[in-house]
């Protein structure tokens, strides 16, 4: 039996980045999530997994920290919240334009500006959408429990490190803050050189005699040249498109009525659904645990099958465009939010599921 | 006639000249050979040469990576032939810090223009330098926005006209410029703070020892390296290259005096 520690979501990034053979983490302090590197600072890797920690300036900087380090070949990460996120973007853009691998977190919490400190999602369009400049995608992966936090590290830098591309774990201050038990699966050592020079032939290693420098960049002048390379950006996306969509289902198989909903809104949903189901209601959930690449067939198919569907989300509205976008008028789509950093109560969301499909 | 009729009675052929013992000077082997495509006079191409030859002649090509700066020296990796990371505008003693940490055994320098270094990468020159990072920078200071069409930069000196100050930098308007090299030599975490120029060849071999000293200081684990060259940027200045060599020794030299700032070695 894998030990199963007591942890917050952002110690689980933490510890799973050390566990996991994470080479480096950048960062700098923002509520929700100061704990990611409280928890690296306190648990000193640098003198067990040999892993780097530094607390940057800001985040402007952190981001571009990354951007050298993931230049390098080797797995770097960092963690943030909303404006601190936002700083980010343009270092995000440029390693989406350098075709580099890194993973980002995004302890979500209330805005626009300073906003809340409290648990948000409304960066879904900020960072499903990209957020910097350009047309490029990040990979969103969406935790909706402290085991995610901690198992979504190592699968992104997978994907980060297979599609060369910058992926972002999106969370909020819920599964950020809320303790849980962490399943821990058994440490991975930090790759050797032999092993980054395999995995990331096009790093910054230090040219030897008789290959081509190594050159990270996404400048290009040309026209053409860029218009080519954003086509292969786009053949890319289309790959991640077809592979790497990831959801679950929550009693979907004879539903009525469906809610879309990620993260803490979907722990949330499953509660609804569960009272819905004992008046004898037969509602379902799908969770898109992939932001991007999102789960379209997934959810047009379930549009056919339901009376209707509804996107709740900590927001006034965002992740409903995409979700509307999917069922493509196939059936209604409803929305409920809240913000703020104001949260949901299943009774609250049950009335105005009511509501929305006129059983009240 | 007679006088060309002698030249080539005393002329040696070519086959003599390029003989190895009869070469008093070669382009250094890093130095690739893309055309550069910086103005004629500008002394970015200089640097580049003498960079080149220090990592040559300390025998560090397989151990170094260089970071680019955005600025007229954003494609600096088409003309030094070693690994290089291309930064976002100021940003590169980020990527330098990382690398470095990273990678304790390279050698790593960023090299930059006074706007990328000065203007919107403050926050991270102070703070590489304010955590002594082991690395190596080229400060570019032409005072002024090369890249872009010649615009004001923070080190423009006072009068100087830009496309940005066209009545001369006033500093009720603009402010006053900013001497970096003295500002970070307060710094605990600066080893080695150096500003020189290349514009004779005298020049030229003092800021080459400056930069291979510098590439030395950064494995010792001492802190950062800080070697400005004051520049010249004759198509922003409106110069010819001798006139901006001139011009800048009378008044750039004034505000950014030739020397030693630094040493903690001494
Ligand atoms: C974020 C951002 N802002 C502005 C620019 C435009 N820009 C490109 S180079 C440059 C100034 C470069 O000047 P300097 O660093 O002095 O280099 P030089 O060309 O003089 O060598 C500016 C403002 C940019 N590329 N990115
Ligand atoms: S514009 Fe100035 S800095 Fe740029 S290449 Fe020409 S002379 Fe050099
Ligand atoms: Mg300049």
């Amino acid at each position: 039996m894998a030990e199963k520690i007591l942890m917050k979501g952002n110690e689980a990034i933490a510890i799973s980045a050390i566990r996991n053979g994470v080479d480096g983490y950048f960062g700098y302090p923002i509520t929700p999530q100061s704990e990611v590197m409280e928890t690296l600072m306190k648990e000193k890797p640098w003198e067990t997994t040999g892993m780097v920690v530094l607390q940057a300036e800001s985040e402007t900087s952190s981001i571009n920290m990354i951007y050298g380090g993931a230049s390098c070949g080797k797995k770097v990460m960092t963690s943030s919240s909303s404006p601190g996120i936002s700083l980010m973007c343009e270092g995000i853009s440029y390693i989406a334009g350098a075709e580099l691998p890194c993973v980002v977190v995004d302890v979500m919490r209330g805005g626009p500006g300073l906003g809340t400190i409290q648990p948000s999602q409304s960066d879904y369009n900020q960072i499903v959408k990209g957020g910097g400049h350009g047309d490029y995608h990040n990979i969103v992966l969406a935790p909706a429990s402290a085991q995610d936090m901690y198992d979504f590290v190592d699968w992104g830098f997978d994907l980060a490190f297979k599609y060369r591309t910058p992926v972002v774990i999106l969370a909020d201050g819920i599964i950020g803050q809320m303790m849980e038990k962490v399943e821990m699966h058994p440490m991975k050592p930090r790759r050797t050189d032999a092993e980054i020079l395999e995995a990331a032939p096009w790093a910054t290693t230090g040219k030897p005699a008789g290959r081509e420098r190594n050159i990270i960049t996404s400048l290009s002048l040309d026209a053409d040249i860029q218009e080519r390379f954003n086509r292969k950006l786009k053949g890319k996306y289309e790959i991640i498109e077809e592979n790497e969509v990831k959801f679950s289902e929550y009693m979907t198989e004879d539903a009525e009525y469906v809610f879309v909903a990620f993260g803490c809104s979907s722990r949330i949903c499953e509660a609804v659904v569960d009272e819905l189901r004992a008046e004898g209601i037969k509602a379902g959930l799908l969770r898109p645990i992939t932001l991007y690449p999102f789960p379209f067939k997934e959810i047009e198919r379930l549009s056919k099958q339901v009376k209707s569907m509804m996107s709740i989300e900590l927001n006034l509205g965002q992740m409903v465009h995409d979700v509307r976008l999917a069922v493509n008028g196939a059936c209604p789509v409803g929305f409920y939010g809240r913000q703020g950093g104001n949260i949901y109560t299943p009774e609250e969301i049950v009335s105005e599921f009511k509501k929305f499909n006129g059983l009240a | 006639m007679t006088g060309h009729k002698q030249m080539k009675d005393m002329s040696i052929s070519i086959e003599e000249i390029k003989k190895p013992e009869n070469r008093i000077y070669g382009k250094p082997s890093l130095l690739t050979d893309n055309v550069m495509h910086y103005c004629p006079g500008c002394s970015h191409g200089t640097v580049h040469k003498l960079v080149a030859e220090v990592i040559e002649e300390m025998g560090i090509q397989d151990k170094t990576v260089g970071i680019c700066p955005v600025g007229c020296s954003v494609f600096a990796y088409n003309y030094i032939d070693i690994d290089w990371q291309e930064a976002a505008h100021g940003r590169a003693p980020a990527l330098a810090t990382a690398t470095k940490r990273l990678c304790p055994d390279k050698y790593v320098f960023t090299y930059q223009g006074d706007g990328d270094l000065a203007s919107i990468g403050t926050a991270e020159i102070i703070h590489a330098c304010g955590r002594g990072e082991n690395i190596v920078v080229i400060f570019i200071n032409n005072g002024i926005y090369g890249m872009t069409g010649g615009q004001m930069a923070p080190t423009t000196l006072i009068g100087m006209k830009t496309s940005t100050t066209p009545y001369g930098r006033d500093p009720k308007l603009n402010g006053f410029p900013l001497v970096i090299a003295d500002m970070i030599a307060h710094l605990d975490g600066t080893a080695y703070i150096t500003r020189q120029s290349v514009h004779t060849a005298p020049a030229a071999r003092k800021a080459k020892n400056a930069i291979r000293k510098a590439f030395e200081y950064s494995q010792k684990g001492i802190g950062l390296s800080f070697v400005e060259i004051v520049s010249t940027c004759n198509s922003g200045w409106k110069l010819t290259p001798v006139d901006a060599n001139k011009w800048m020794v009378e008044n750039m030299f004034k505000k950014y005096p030739i020397g030693d700032i630094k040493d903690i070695l001494k």
